[in-house]
């Protein structure tokens, strides 16, 4: 494969926009946001984030679903941490999450809708919310 | 400590998407013998006795997380230079912003590994703050010779967006694909 140019990575974006493609409202999509902190980028933070790519690409969902980064959750014991927020469903801070947890998080949270219980943290640390 | 020497960099783009910059310059230059970055921001930038600070990993400002008494990312930077006979160097001034440029010498049995470099400017992108992003990046060895510069206003043009997982399934094939041998380019 060659070196792709920036007309041909429009064309391939245009090519893959189907009708499937449908993007909701602002404050209605599921969202996936990977702490990217010291502390989550030295636990694997990337590796973690690199599986949710791959495994909503296979599931169809990377058209559906925002993936971002935020710093430092305050819950350095447990990176890497991971917020999901799915419309209709409790937001929930995910801690320890590898790869394969990564991908157990897509299957059974973002499609099969239920939440992995030994693995939720709640909330941000009380400092980090709290300001004290 | 931070696995690769990618990781380590990440973590200084990080402190400069934080610092309230407008545009983040990085280069990464690659050869099979040295891995070196420079990072500048044009944030708000550090006073002498601040940027001394820094190096102290039993400091940080406070305002991110009051109450904690760490701040690890610059002392990883330092440490990770030291252990492998590395070098870094921090210029800043306050107003202006700050550049933090390091070296590894890849030979040296304690430096860490490069580690994943097209992901490593992905995960530069997705840092929210700066407007525009200028990330360049170089290799020169036995697996051949690239150079490429990739800019953040035009792949959120060209991807219309940096937001979706689709987009960034994109963004990591194009990235990849800039880490081809410039000649094998030049030939087809």
């Amino acid at each position: 494969m060659a070196k792709m140019t920036l007309e041909e990575l429009r064309k391939l974006r245009d090519s893959k926009k189907t009708d499937l493609r449908k993007r909701e409202a602002d404050g209605k999509e599921i969202q996936v946001i990977v702490g990217m902190g010291t502390c989550g980028i030295a636990a694997g933070a990337k590796a973690s984030l690199d599986a949710f790519l791959t495994a909503l690409d296979e599931k169809k969902l990377a058209d559906g679903v925002l993936v971002r980064q935020t710093g430092c959750m305050g819950l350095c014991h447990s990176e890497p941490t991971v917020e999901v927020v799915v419309p209709g469903m409790p937001t929930v801070i995910y801690g320890k999450v590898d790869a394969a947890i990564a991908r157990e998080i897509v299957e059974k949270h973002l499609i099969g809708r239920s939440l992995l219980e030994n693995l939720i943290l709640d909330r941000p640390a009380a400092d980090i919310i709290g300001g004290n | 400590m931070h696995f690769s020497l990618c990781d380590l960099a990440a973590d200084i783009a990080q402190n400069a998407a934080e610092s309230g910059a407008s545009v983040l310059e990085a280069d990464i230059a690659e050869t099979d013998t040295e891995f070196r970055f420079a990072i500048a921001d044009d944030g708000k930038g550090m006073t002498e006795s601040q940027l001394e600070r820094a190096k102290d990993p039993f400091h940080t400002d406070g305002k991110k997380h009051p109450g904690r008494k760490v701040g690890l990312g610059v002392p990883f930077l330092i440490q990770t230079a030291a252990q492998s006979g590395g070098g870094w160097d921090i210029r800043s001034r306050p107003g202006i912003g700050t550049t933090v440029e390091a070296s590894f010498d890849l030979g040296n049995i304690d430096a860490p590994p490069v580690g994943d470099v097209p992901g490593l400017l992905r995960t530069i992108l997705l840092f929210e703050g700066p407007a525009e992003m200028v990330l360049r990046r170089s290799y020169n060895g036995t697996r051949g010779r690239t150079a490429y510069e990739v800019r953040k206003t035009e792949l959120v043009e060209a991807l219309g967006g940096l937001e979706y997982a689709g987009d960034l399934v994109l963004l990591d094939t194009y990235l990849r694909s800039l880490e081809e041998d410039d000649e094998e380019t030049d030939e087809t």
